[in-house]
């Protein structure tokens, strides 16, 4: 499959690769996908005292655009807030990698991915405020 | 052994798909030359010394294929390749013997085009049923025995699997066959030229074979069709009634020429040659079983062409993997590399889990496959398992001593 040169930078050289601490209060975790679909991804983003994503991390189990997709979606949360983080769409990630028709749903399940990682991080501060 | 280092472009990656297709040996190649040009006459022509000519080239040929599997050269047609093969023994068959018998049994991890040449049969109302292989890839016997009938006419099963390369036993499904009354077809592109194979032995009735696969040009396969007992097939090409009618069109001399010539080549080197692959196969899995964990080979080891490996890198997706070593050319079982998105149905026909489906490589070795470029490969995917490992959600779990299966993953 003939891929773009974004892409391609992405999966060779993938920016944010790792793991923070997922108990820790200014971390927000998603963990997506299913390992026999072929595709997981785990982002987490942390969140400063200001409310700015001041950090991002991923990991990802899947084809090179899956990869590529988490990859490009840590650069772009990163000194977001997490209400803007949260208007990322897929079409936006797929558009940016000239993602193939048959790799949409890698640009999918990041954008799903960001959601579940704010979702994560606004549960534990839902909590701790109480 | 004749030495030939061969044929590769220093730019180009080192070529491990040797089940997907061959390069064509020079000697092969040299062979054709002649039929192409000053040898150029229809091998069809009875009356002036063109058509005499190539029919010599054509007989020969066929001579040599018939000699590599023991059996008559009138019993060898000559076809475009094992795809054509495939459907003519099986429609042809199906259809001939079709007042009598209509049930046909195969195996699910058959090539494509014994399956769908089966779903065919299936649409115009004939039976097929479809026998799971075991965990190894291997057909039970038993499993065979039972589902013959009295309305059976043919079993087809391939000789050696294109992905996982398990030789099938052939002696004894023959011999099941033979004591049943039940014609015997099986594939041998993977396996012709590669194993010993003789028709009278394993009691074969029709058998596949592929130019491309045996260092032989493209467009060219035969067919044998026993003659005794006789097998009958209703033909799918007709025409002029070359090739006994089974096959009518002018042959293609130089790739009948080929296609002989290879087989002649196989046949004389195929000791020393299964030695070589095998001491490089042991090579491969030696060297990347001492340096990575986790990876599984999928389909019986032993019982198994020297020339596959098909492994799964647990926890590191296939086609990711395919994009790292770019500097080897392999396939892979995963999902993302197919159109359909699904993993590949044989490896699930032997029961390996999705997620392990997903992370396979077939690795195939050949005739000019080098101790270096077996070294340089292990070295790569080595280098790229461990990074992608770094980045794989999967693999953290499991070093964290989660069990992946405890998570309840959202298919998607």
């Amino acid at each position: 499959m003939a891929y773009s040169e974004k892409l391609i930078d992405h999966y060779e050289n993938p920016r944010n690769i790792g793991s923070f601490d997922k108990t820790a209060e200014d971390v927000g975790t998603g963990l997506v996908g299913a390992p026999a679909c072929g595709d997981v991804m785990k982002l987490q983003i942390k969140v400063g005292a200001d409310g700015l994503i001041e950090d991002a991390k991923f990991k990802t189990f899947g084809c090179g655009s899956a990869i590529a997709s988490s990859s490009l979606v840590t650069e772009w949360v990163k000194g977001k807030t997490i209400d803007e983080a949260e208007t990322i769409k897929n079409t936006d990630i797929a558009r940016h990698l000239a993602l193939p028709p048959v790799k949409i749903h890698c640009s999918v399940l990041a954008e799903d991915a960001i959601k579940a990682a704010i979702a994560d991080y606004r549960s534990k501060a839902t909590k701790k405020a109480e | 052994m004749t030495a030939i280092t061969q044929i590769r472009r220093n730019d180009q990656p080192i070529y491990l798909d040797y089940q997907a297709t061959t390069p064509m040996d020079p000697r092969v190649l040299e062979a054709m030359m002649p039929y192409f040009t000053h040898k150029f006459g229809n091998s069809g022509s009875r009356s002036h010394a063109y058509g005499w000519e190539a029919e010599e080239g054509t007989e020969k040929a066929r001579a040599q294929v018939a000699k590599l599997i023991g059996a008559d050269e009138k019993e060898v047609i000559f076809t475009s390749g094992a795809t054509e093969s495939n459907n003519l023994a099986i429609r042809g068959v199906a259809e001939f013997y079709k007042d009598r018998k209509n049930h046909i049994i195969t195996t699910v991890t058959e090539h494509k085009c014994v399956l769908d040449t089966c779903r065919h049969l299936e649409q115009q109302g004939f039976e097929v049923t479809y026998l799971p292989v075991r965990q190894d890839g291997l057909l039970d016997l038993d499993v065979l025995r039972a589902a013959i009938t009295d309305k059976t006419v043919l079993v087809s099963v391939m000789a050696v699997n294109n992905e996982i390369g398990v030789i099938q036993p052939l002696a004894e499904i023959g011999r099941i066959c033979r004591e049943r009354k039940v014609f015997f077809h099986t594939d041998a592109a993977q396996a012709a030229g590669k194993i010993p194979l003789d028709v009278e032995a394993l009691n074969i009735d029709l058998m596949s074979i592929s130019g491309h696969k045996i260092y032989g040009p493209k467009g060219i396969g035969a067919l044998y069709v026993r003659r005794k007992p006789r097998v009958r097939l209703v033909p799918m090409i007709v025409g002029g009634g070359q090739e006994r009618g089974f096959r009518s069109g002018t042959l293609p001399t130089p790739l009948c020429v080929g296609l002989g010539e290879a087989a002649e080549i196989c046949m004389k080197e195929m000791d020393d040659e299964a030695k070589r692959l095998k001491k490089l196969q042991e090579r491969m899995l030696n060297g990347l079983r001492a340096k990575l964990t986790d990876i599984v080979v999928n389909g019986d080891l032993e019982h198994r062409i020297p020339g596959n490996l098909n492994i799964s890198f647990a926890y590191v997706e296939g086609e990711s993997l395919m994009m790292g070593i770019k500097n080897l050319a392999v396939s892979s079982g995963s999902a993302c590399t197919s159109a359909s998105l699904e993993p590949s149905y044989v490896l699930r026909a032997l029961g390996v889990e999705e997620e392990m489906a997903h992370t396979s490589l077939r690795i195939g070795l050949g005739r000019f496959t080098t101790e270096h470029e077996v070294d340089t490969a292990v070295d790569e995917l080595v280098r790229h398992v461990n990074k992608l490992r770094e980045m794989s959600p999967l693999w953290e779990m499991a070093q964290e001593g989660i069990d992946i299966k405890s998570i309840e993953w959202a298919a998607h």
